[in-house]
């Protein structure tokens, strides 16, 4: 019996249970002017039990979660404690009654180890980036970055039948290369299913094409910019702006998607440019949860974010689209959410993926038919400033460079922005060719994302920043 | 008052899995090994609208082992808290960094330090929050709630707690051995409205930080919630109302409730030694400081006098020993205007070339590799200076902010840009309405240089952040800090309606 059935049998005094289980084991490193600053391998164990209890005033929900060794006197320690929870709780506006295995069927490898991280793969990785460092100390730049491989294995049980298992893979690489001067820096992310799918050798060799394009500075002004945004600056913005598409904050007329009298925008045109943003977790290479997840909704962290229902624990998760051809078509919904709006119910899934109708222009193919634009490699500490607009700051880092002409000819400084990604897409120009992406600001939990560069006119560079 | 060490605490077998790692890491030849045994218990509430929306209750323990194997540094956690597991650690520790020897050390190793050998720390509290039924939490927040709900102005109101205690057992080679204990929490409500007149939304949140305090403080010990609860519907109201900002440039009366994250930014992680050698370069930046500057830097107005304390009670960063079992330590980061210090943890101290680390390692829990981070920072207020009331009163075309809202920040600590929960124009001296799409935008050392005035003791406060964001993989840790009201002079004031919009 696995750790999540042993703890749904546990219970006794609620009505039903949850019982999610996550084994998260990391293997990484971090290195920084050529040289190791830390290794680590790190395993854990988390327990989280939703005990669901009912009475004249309704359901409420105790959720509680305990992560180290799980032993069975933990599990009943936390069960219990879940019990005590709910029958404090008052009832929950978004209760539903819990999925059944008979209306989802069970994971086939819902009985199977959780796979680990080992040392083995740094080891392999480790060889690479030696030689990476060595053609850095020859080219005199310095590397700084981390390189971490990622396993992390969930079950989802309930006392209603619920049976399901995921196990996500990752591997991540960042990589910054500055001049020994340190006055141009560039950066690179990589993501793939493993580690020992990614050469540091090759992303080097990217980055130091890039840093030669900084033997010309240009000092440009605050400004109006046509820019191009790499993929990786275009999943930060659309992260953002998924972040900002729960149905129920826009009902509720918190958000950028609040309809004109109530309601939501759906239906309504975004932006004329071709734009199809969607999530599917079956997706090539983002592969994420068929399912929902839900381990609590009580996250400051996700202030306005009303998305998440620990009664929705595994329903089942399909293709959505988010922007069909510039048009909302959908929003993040729970049940609850979903029955308010009386829209469909499409929850959140773990990746997003925006792309135009065609194949669409490689970035250096855009550059080429750039007539006077900057082209911005990263985006760093973006914050809200404005939810009903989603009006964003932040900064470019790590590389702007001016394009003349069709070619790369300086680089330039950075630049404070302050830009909404919705209303940004209304002044989307061209669209490129949509790749698995790597967006600055993440973490576990960030959605895997595939995007293409986009020609963006009248980006607004707020203030210059004269951070390298 | 003092409280004792959590019973089911000081009952896991501390010393026995202590000297499972310790023993087995000097076994394989480690050098600078140490254990950490970390317990961090968080509960939350969320309420709308007084209504219960999610509750959790979280319990991480795990334990880790730090090291460092022929000069290479390697760390390994595990959930299971037996000596095999210690031992275990211990091993992968050393098999890590094994693997990881081709890349290369030169990185530094930890500076020694004076050994505590049976030192017991706890923060300051009296009521212990975990005490309180979770009925009694919920129809606090919910009461609050309704509180907001009842005023005209107030649509929706979301309501947050957050509660913390931490316990942390470490011990190393070299003998030092510590047991600590600290509770934080966190009551936070959101008050959302809009104008029936213009149409317009707002929103706007209580201002009380978060606290290395207990459950007294809900009652009003460090906070007044009565007044801040009794004032928030007027001032939402005046939001409501609100005109937009004309862009230029404004002398700024800067409220503690502001200026705090400012502090944060714009001095706190700036003078972060593993920032200024560049650890930081692929994650969450550099600094513009460097070592050399030190003594000679001037980074703002000779007015500006911070500090860096791990010792003040009530701080959210305070301890008695920090990750790497260094005593806790106060010191000057600026002084006169001048950069006098930075922050270390034993590892960066023997790069800048010091000879003790000034007790700033933190790790978020076991699984986390422990990283120098800011501890509390605060600007010193001016002795027997003004109140806030007479810095506005020597205003004459300016604006007065209260509350923190959205912050950015350059990665090398530069240009930020800070907007508040409540911008006031002032007129000849006075208050006059609210202001809407103020953001105050600014070079750090342009900002500090612009510090023409500083409130006195009455006007200090002592606010924080509770997840400040730091690492790869990213970890977060609480900081206090503590200012006085203060004003800036000729500060670039934008207005973020009129931003990105066609």
């Amino acid at each position: 019996m696995t750790l999540a059935e042993l703890a749904v049998e546990a219970g006794k005094d609620a009505d039903a249970y949850v019982a999610i289980v996550d084994e998260a084991s990391t293997a990484h490193a971090r290195w920084a002017g050529n040289a190791l600053t830390s290794s680590a391998l790190t395993a854990d164990t988390r327990l989280t039990v939703i005990a669901v209890s009912s009475d004249a005033r309704g359901t409420a929900a105790g959720v509680v979660s305990h992560r180290g060794a799980v032993d069975e006197d933990a599990v009943r320690a936390v069960v219990a404690a879940a019990e005590r929870a709910a029958r404090t709780a008052t009832p929950a506006a978004d209760a539903r009654p819990l999925l059944t295995g008979d209306a989802v069927p069970a994971s086939p490898d819902w009985t199977e180890a959780a796979p680990t991280a080992s040392a083995d793969v740094l080891a392999r990785f480790a060889t690479g980036l030696a030689a990476t460092f060595e053609r850095a100390r020859m080219e005199r730049r310095l590397l700084y970055g981390h390189a971490e491989q990622r396993r992390h294995t969930t079950w989802l049980a309930s006392s209603t039948g619920l049976r399901l298992r995921h196990v996500q893979t990752a591997g991540v690489v960042d990589l910054t290369a500055k001049t020994e001067d340190g006055a141009a820096s560039t950066w690179s992310g990589t993501g793939a299913a493993d580690l020992g799918e990614i050469d540091p050798l090759p992303m080097y060799e990217g980055l130091s094409t890039r840093l030669g394009w900084g033997r010309r500075r240009v000092e440009l002004p605050a400004g109006r910019y046509e820019v191009l945004l790499s993929p990786s600056c275009v999943a930060d913005l659309m992260l953002r702006l998924y972040r900002a598409a729960g149905a129920k904050d826009a009902a509720d007329a918190r958000t950028v998607f609040r309809g004109p009298d109530g309601g939501t925008r759906i239906g309504e045109r975004l932006t004329r440019a071709p734009l199809t943003l969607r999530s599917d977790p079956h997706e090539p290479g983002l592969r994420c949860a068929p399912f929902v997840t839900a381990r609590g909704s009580a996250d400051v962290a996700q202030v306005f974010a009303d998305t998440v229902s620990v009664f929705d624990n595994g329903l089942p998760l399909s293709a959505t689209e988010w922007i069909r051809d510039g048009v909302l078509t959908g929003l993040v919904q729970t049940r609850h959410s979903a029955d308010l709006t009386g829209l469909p119910v499409t929850p959140q899934v773990g990746n997003l993926v925006l792309e135009g109708p065609g194949e669409g222009r490689s970035l250096a193919e855009m550059v080429a038919t750039t007539r006077r634009g900057l082209l911005v490699t990263s985006l760093w500490y973006v914050r809200d400033v404005d939810p009903r607009t989603l009006l964003l700051t932040g900064l470019t880092r790590d590389g702007v460079h001016l394009v003349e002409n069709g070619e790369v000819v300086g680089e330039a400084n950075n630049f404070r922005f302050n830009e909404s990604p919705v209303d940004l897409l209304g002044r989307v120009t061209e669209i490129g060719r949509t790749e698995r992406a790597l967006p600055r600001e993440r973490d576990d939990s960030t959605p895997r994302t595939a995007m293409p560069a986009l020609r963006v006119a009248d980006y607004t560079m707020s203030a210059v920043s004269e951070a390298t | 008052m003092r409280r004792g060490l959590d019973a089911s605490f000081s009952a896991l077998p501390l010393h026995a899995l202590a000297d499972a790692a310790l023993a087995r890491a000097a076994e394989l030849g480690a050098e600078h090994a140490s254990f950490r045994l970390d317990r961090v218990r968080t509960a939350r509430l969320l309420l709308r609208d007084g209504v219960l929306g999610g509750g959790q209750d979280a319990t991480d323990t795990g334990l880790a082992v730090r090291l460092w194997h022929r000069g290479v540094p390697g760390f390994a956690a595990a959930p299971e808290l037996t000596p095999r597991a210690a031992a275990g650690a211990a091993e992968q520790a050393v098999a890590v960094a094994r693997a990881c020897s081709a890349i290369g050390g030169g990185s530094g190793e930890p500076v020694g330090e004076p050994v505590h050998p049976a030192a017991t720390w706890i923060s300051s509290y009296r009521v212990d929050p975990f005490e309180v039924p979770e009925e009694e939490r919920i129809a606090l927040m919910a009461g609050w709630s309704r509180r907001l709900l009842a005023a005209p102005e107030v649509d929706h109101v979301l309501a947050f707690l957050t509660l913390v205690q931490e316990n942390k057992f470490y011990a190393d080679l070299a003998g030092t051995v510590t047991a600590q204990q600290r509770v934080r929490v966190h009551p936070l409500l959101f008050a959302q409205g809009s104008d029936p007149r213009g149409g317009g939304a707002a929103t706007l949140r209580t201002l009380g930080p978060p606290t290395a305090r207990g459950w007294e403080y809900l009652s009003g010990d460090g906070w007044d919630w009565e007044r801040e609860l009794a004032e928030l519907p007027a001032h939402l109201a005046a939001k409501l109302r609100a005109r937009p900002v004309r862009p230029g440039r404004y002398d700024l009366v800067i409220d503690p409730s502001n200026l705090w994250l400012t502090v944060h930014e714009s001095v706190g992680h700036t003078t972060e030694m593993d920032r200024a050698l560049g650890h930081e370069a692929s994650s969450t930046g550099t600094t513009f400081l460097s070592p050399d500057g030190l003594g000679s830097h001037r980074y703002g107005s000779p007015l500006m006098n911070v500090t860096a304390d791990r010792t003040a009670e009530h701080g959210l960063a305070t301890v008695g020993f920090d990750d790497e079992g260094v005593a806790a330590q106060s010191w000057s980061l600026v002084r006169d205007g001048v950069l006098t210090g930075f922050q270390h943890d034993r590892r960066t101290a023997g790069l800048a070339g010091l000879e003790r680390s000034n007790g700033c390692s933190f790790a978020e829990s076991a699984t986390h590799v422990p990283l120098p981070r800011m501890p509390n920072v605060g600007l010193r207020p001016a002795p027997g200076g003004p109140s806030t009331a007479d810095l506005i009163a020597g205003i004459e075309d300016g604006i007065y902010l209260a509350g923190s809202d959205s912050w950015s920040i350059d990665m090398r600590r530069q240009n930020f840009q800070m907007t508040a929960q409540r911008c006031h124009r002032i007129r000849n001296g006075r208050l006059d309405g609210q202001l809407s799409g103020v953001a105050y935008q600014a070079s750090t050392t342009e900002f500090w240089s612009a510090l023409t005035a500083l409130g006195g003791e009455e006007t200090y406060r002592l606010f924080g952040a509770d997840l400040c964001g730091k690492g790869q993989p990213m970890q977060v840790a609480a900081a206090s800090h503590g200012c006085p009201a203060a004003v800036f002079t000729g500060i670039e004031v934008i207005d973020t309606g009129a931003e990105g919009l066609p």
